[in-house]
């Protein structure tokens, strides 16, 4: 279909873009790689009259390393996640995410802030972001503020973006010494969205894992911590025993929601049988 | 309010005015009549729509007219003229890659951008450049084996010309 007429404007700063969104009295969509607002308009999901492009604007691109957190523009596209060598050495759980997240073409255009301020509970820079303990860099009319990841994703397609605000950036804490990562995903088919999907990330020392981090996505309304796994895991090794505890937590730490092609127990099965498959293949990144 | 918009397609300088709804594909395909630009979806979902936009395929039917102001285009017309996917045109043409042609374009553009960055493909890694192409007809393996075999004829020929 086509979409409903709209006004639009590039935005030259974040400061021009709130108050063109201000001006529009908020019935406007800020469009960053515009792959979830350009279709959802053309199904006629939501007819704003005007598009804010934020492409232009220099404060959210660039990836740079401060004091020990990378800081990754919210314009960076998904293909530099796969890519960009700063990304895959301080923020590798978005490098190990990025070969799931839709097809080619479409990692040309989309951006890693738009995924994670559209928050479809499906998609997987969200879960990566909650288990690397990203902050997420929010700017409104009183100033720039950081939010934690957990806190960040709120509800189903909901964030902690006020409307109007701005997602600068994403702010990841780099790798520590001993740090491993796993990703993977359930889908029907190659670049769908998951069924189920698992990122994880720990410390490895010698007398086990400590920090353990597990985001699951697909199993709620947003990205889940699976806190009872995590504490299942927390100071052993690797093993078939760590494994299926943290495996039978998953019963505490999800909900998942239920619908006839796709009961509660069988996303429970399926993530049971999707952890234990990525903690049996943590990788070392530092 | 319409805008105006200048961009090159395929070499060209091309200015247009145009509403902000208008996509990328429906600028080619209305205004400047390129139709090798297909539409299935128009929502991302078929690749029959993909282009190059500053040298990086994109689907064209996800891309407003108005975000493409100042960006070089190359669609399946160029490619052709140009000559630079002719081998892969022949590979499709020998192995029955195409049947009734709707997605070849397509096709064509994921497998141009595939080979430009990756000369030795894995068929495993051909289908994941495939993996938002649709083809309602051919089954995929003889578009594979297409892309596959013109891969091979590059890498034979870059080693004849050693
Ligand atoms: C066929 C297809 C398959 C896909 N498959 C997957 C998949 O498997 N996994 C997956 O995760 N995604 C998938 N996607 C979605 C794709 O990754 C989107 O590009 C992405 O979710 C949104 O990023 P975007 O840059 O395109 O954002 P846009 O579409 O531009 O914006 C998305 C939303 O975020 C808001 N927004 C964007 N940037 C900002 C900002 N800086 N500050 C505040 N608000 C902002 C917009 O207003 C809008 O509401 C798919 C898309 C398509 C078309
Ligand atoms: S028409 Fe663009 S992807 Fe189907
Ligand atoms: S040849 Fe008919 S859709 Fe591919």
């Amino acid at each position: 279909m086509k979409s409903p007429a709209f006004e639009y404007v590039r935005a030259e700063s974040v400061a021009d873009a709130m108050s063109a969104y201000a001006e529009a009295d908020g019935d406007a969509v800020y469009l960053s790689g515009g792959h979830s607002v350009v279709p959802s308009l053309a199904l006629r999901l939501q007819a704003p009259a005007l598009l804010i492009d934020l492409s232009n604007i220099a404060a959210l691109s660039g990836i740079s390393l401060h004091d020990g957190w990378l800081r990754i523009g919210a314009m960076t596209r998904h293909v530099q996640a796969l890519k960009d060598p700063l990304i895959a050495a301080h923020a590798p759980l978005f490098t190990a995410a990025a070969p799931f997240v839709a097809h080619p073409a479409i990692r040309n255009r989309g951006t890693l802030g738009g995924s994670l301020a559209h928050a479809d509970p499906a998609s997987e820079f969200p879960a990566a972001a909650v288990a690397m303990r990203a902050e997420l860099e929010i700017a409104s009319s009183q100033g720039i503020r950081r939010v934690p990841a957990d806190d960040f994703f709120v509800d189903i397609y909901e964030t902690a973006i006020e409307p109007g605000e701005v997602l600068q950036a994403i702010h990841v804490p780099s790798p520590v010494a001993g740090q491993v990562i796993g990703f993977d995903e359930i889908a029907r088919r190659r670049g769908d969205y998951a069924m189920v999907g698992a990122a994880v990330q720990a410390v490895s020392r010698g007398s086990g894992l400590e920090d353990v981090s597990i985001a699951l996505f697909s199993v709620g309304n947003h990205p889940v911590r699976a806190r009872k796994a995590q504490a299942a895991l927390t100071g052993r090794m690797i093993d078939a025993d760590a494994i299926a505890d943290a495996q039978a937590a998953l019963e505490d730490d999800l909900d998942p929601p239920d619908d006839p092609q796709f009961p509660a127990s069988m996303r429970l099965h399926l993530a049971r049988v999707l952890l234990g498959r990525v903690l049996a293949n943590l990788e070392a990144v530092a | 309010m319409k805008a105006d918009i200048t961009l090159t397609v395929n070499g060209e300088a091309v200015r247009e005015t145009v509403e902000p709804r208008t996509s990328l594909a429906d600028l080619l395909r209305d205004n400047l009549r390129l139709t090798g630009t297909h539409l299935g979806c128009e929502m991302g979902a078929c690749g029959a729509c993909l282009v190059m936009l500053d040298g990086v395929a994109v689907h064209a039917c996800l891309v407003l007219a108005v975000q493409a102001d100042g960006q070089k285009v190359e669609t399946i017309e160029g490619l052709n003229d140009s000559g630079l996917i002719k081998d892969l045109q022949e590979t499709f043409h020998d192995r029955n890659a195409l049947q009734c042609g709707f997605c070849t374009n397509g096709m064509l553009m994921s497998a141009y951008a595939l080979l430009a960055g990756n000369s030795d493909p894995s068929r495993d890694e051909i289908r994941d450049a495939l993996s938002g192409n649709y083809c309602r007809c051919t089954g995929y393996e003889a578009i594979v084996d297409a892309i596959s075999a013109a891969a091979d004829h590059r890498l034979n020929k870059a080693k004849g010309a050693q």
